[in-house]
């Protein structure tokens, strides 16, 4: 999609919105869903055009982790630190993750190729230890399987 | 309407769709095609089964022939061997559901169901989440008619109130009474509100009810909202559930569509409509006025209370909030009658719990029991027991909020008083196992972690208290511990749980509480000892070559960050204390099993 039609999409959606209840969240999950992440002049447009204040629509961002401030990368890489996953070992995945990938938990690697992100319980504690790249589950993981799993992405 | 000789459940809940399930579900429905069996056979994507250790699963009737880690491949052989000769797969079948005479048993009767009373979870993995003549099929709508045509809503409340029902998403408060209180003020507008953030980790039933009988939630609101003269609810749902979002979707439509939504409702004059939210990611938003904050698309901080919801809730209108396992309850006692419902539990806890066992125990899963069953029933007679011989350690309950009960406390009945009279809650139902290799202190930790992150910052104990909690826990996992620490924790923790401001605040210091109760001598370890017992804590740890299993292969020696393995060919190999790092980078190289950590 363009950038432009981007845009566009995004003045749709504050339009519809705008005097609505709750209109501010809902708008940015909006803007997150075609942007990937919503920048700070993604912000100023949707504090602009609903009528709100700027720190309104920044004070709700920064207040929920589904929101990003950066661009993410091509692949998402999410390991499940619930409390089923964390008892069965997800911290040793993550740390191979980290090692693999080069930088830390919440970060996006320098190629853009991926973001390696420590997420809430995923709800699939039956496969425990889990993580989901992109849309795609993987469970019952042992450190041993990350390397193997990474290069189908690379 | 077609009548099938067979029927195929196929477990669409998120455990088995992780683990492939769809594949499975086209595959037989490709098959039956070919085989011409589409006017036989009966495909059906269900909602969650509850053993999710065994998934992905297919349930066959009219044989109740329960087949367990079902890989696509298997489906040509249960289409050719089950559908058309009539000959059950034994091989894929739940182990345990032979019985010694070879007959294969009702699925009731596995062991995993035996003690189970699916109230709350009864549609869960029978019928099509996304057929709303399905769900009516299975008395749906039905407890709605009943209160729109034959009770007022004085006697609706009543019946709610005398079932004994209370709260499933946490802190257990009578769910009559809440009715009885948004009633009782009087309003232009109230609203109606479902609890669907469940943010509590290691807790999957509400996402379960969702998706897998979403008009059960739709239905039970209609019935509140009625109650307490309501016609607008709104259920905030977490975004991280895609797929119970969707099934609401199609839910709220099919409803629109049938009149059971809307204006004029079964011919009366009620109206009610239903609006989803999502959520983003905010554990504080399972909190009642933080929830109605980020409805109305705030900054989901709670806020001091009075007023309470029921006088000033969502939009500063009365509110009722409920959670979706208690609204999963409503209709059947509407329909059923309070005694019936208050006839299962104990004496102030009634009706069922859904648990979400998880962990180290073989059976992972939901569970739905009636209260008072005991942990060790739970744990063992359902859940199995803890995998490889390992000796069990403690449960945990009630998520962030509760505690770690010790092998000690393993036949206390479950409700809400006793779990809290032993040092922990019910919480939404959460129930992690844990065994000797899990380190107690670290447990405690990994809590703080998790209420530190979420802590919203408007009150003081909660943002600032929890911190200075987390940090000493740090430093007593990482062998920095001092003398005085654990009194330090407990001070902090009385403190906060007397001063923070809503209910995340004030039961964030649980886990260290119990564990420092139960487990006491874990924490001295660490501190006094330099000791982690379980062996988890990586800076307590340390790495010793057995030289009577080494065999020199210096694999150990070459992948060391440090340098610290030293050794000749063939001769057994030294780590230098002082030099190791304790990676663990040696014990994932050796393939003798010479290294060890303490």
């Amino acid at each position: 999609m363009h950038e432009q039609e981007k845009l566009n999409r995004l003045d749709a959606a504050i339009q519809a919105n705008k005097g609505q209840k709750g209109a501010v969240m809902v708008t940015l999950q909006e803007a997150q869903d075609i942007f990937g992440y919503v920048p700070k002049d993604i912000q100023i447009r949707i504090a602009e055009g609903l009528g709100v204040t700027l720190s309104e629509v920044y004070g709700v961002a920064t207040f929920y982790a589904q929101f990003a401030l950066q661009p993410r990368g091509e692949h998402v890489i999410g390991v499940c630190l619930g409390t089923a996953c964390y008892v069965k070992g997800s911290k040793n995945i993550l740390d191979k993750l980290i090692e693999e990938l080069g930088v830390p938990a919440g970060s996006t690697t320098p190629d853009a190729k991926f973001t390696l992100k420590d997420t809430r319980c995923l709800g699939a504690c039956g496969l425990a230890p889990v993580m989901m790249i992109d849309d795609d589950v993987y469970g019952r993981l042992t450190p041993a399987d990350i390397p193997g799993i990474l290069a189908k992405y690379r | 309407m077609n009548l099938y000789r067979s029927t195929v459940l196929v477990c669409g809940g998120t455990g088995c769709t992780s683990s492939g399930s769809h594949n499975i579900l086209e595959r037989f429905e490709t098959l039956i095609q070919e085989n011409g069996l589409e006017n036989e056979v009966m495909v059906v994507r269900t909602g969650c089964f509850g053993l999710c250790e065994a998934g992905p699963v297919v349930l066959v009737y009219p044989e109740g022939s329960f087949y367990s880690h079902v890989k696509v491949e298997d489906v040509d052989e249960i289409v050719s061997e089950h559908l058309i000769k009539g000959r059950i797969v034994t091989r894929l079948l739940q182990k345990g559901s032979i019985d010694e005479s070879g007959a294969v048993k009702a699925l009731d009767d596995v062991d995993f169901y035996q003690k189970q009373r699916r109230l709350a979870l009864r549609n869960c993995g029978v019928i099509d989440p996304e057929n709303i003549d399905e769900y009516i099929a299975f008395d749906g709508y039905k407890a709605l008619y009943k209160v729109l045509n034959e009770m007022t809503r004085e006697e609706v409340i009543d019946t709610i109130k005398k079932s004994g029902l209370r709260g499933r998403g946490g802190a257990g408060f009578p769910t009559g009474m809440k009715w009885q209180f948004a009633y009782n003020y009087d309003n232009d507008k109230k609203y109606v509100c479902c609890n669907a953030d469940e943010g509590d980790p290691g807790a999957f039933m509400d996402r379960s009810v969702l998706e897998g009988d979403p008009h059960v939630v739709l239905e039970a609101m209609a019935i509140a909202a009625y109650a307490i003269g309501s016609d607008e609810g709104y259920i905030y749902v977490r975004a991280e559930y895609p797929i119970a979002v969707k099934r609401l979707q199609i839910a709220i439509e099919q409803a629109r569509a049938y009149g059971l939504l809307g204006e004029g409702i079964f011919g009366t004059n009620f109206n009610f409509n239903v609006h989803i939210r999502l959520g983003a990611g905010a554990f504080v938003c399972g909190e009642e006025t933080a929830l109605m904050a980020s409805i109305e698309g705030l900054r989901g901080e709670p806020r001091p209370r009075p007023p309470f919801p029921a006088e000033k809730g969502l939009f500063q209108k009365p509110t009722i909030l409920n959670n979706v396992e208690t609204y999963a309850n409503v209709p059947q006692i509407i329909l059923n009658g309070w005694e019936w419902f208050s006839s299962i539990g104990t004496e102030r806890s009634k009706g069922t719990k859904v648990f979400a066992l998880g962990g180290k125990i073989n059976n992972t899963g939901l569970v739905e029991v009636p209260m008072g069953t005991t942990l060790r029933e739970i744990i063992y007679d359902i859940g199995g027991g803890c995998p490889n011989g390992k000796k069990f350690k403690a449960v945990q309950t009630g998520g962030p909020s509760g505690g770690c009960l010790p092998a000690n406390l393993l036949d206390t009945p479950v409700d809400y008083d006793n779990l809290i009279a032993a040092g922990s809650m019910m919480g939404s139902g959460g129930m992690i196992v844990m065994d000797e290799d899990n380190c107690m202190v670290d447990i405690a930790r990994f809590f703080l972690d998790f209420t530190v992150d979420e802590s919203c910052g408007k009150c003081t104990p909660c943002r600032i208290g929890m911190r200075r909690m987390l940090e000493i826990l740090n430093r007593i996992c990482e062998g920095k511990g001092k003398d005085g620490d654990i009194e330090k924790l407990e001070t902090l923790a009385q403190n906060i749980k007397n001063t923070a401001l809503c209910g995340l605040g004030q039961t964030a210091p649980n886990p260290v509480l119990s564990t420092l109760r139960f487990f006491r001598d874990e924490y001295e370890a660490h501190i006094y000892e330099k000791r982690c017992p379980a062996g988890v804590c990586h800076k307590l740890l340390s790495y010793t070559i057995d030289p009577a299993k080494c065999k020199g292969c210096t694999a150990c020696a070459r992948v060391c960050p440090a340098g610290a393995i030293s050794g000749s060919v063939k001769e057994p190999h030294v780590i230098d204390k002082e030099k190791c790092l304790k990676c663990g980078a040696c014990i994932e190289k050796c393939k003798f099993g010479a290294i060890s950590k303490k």
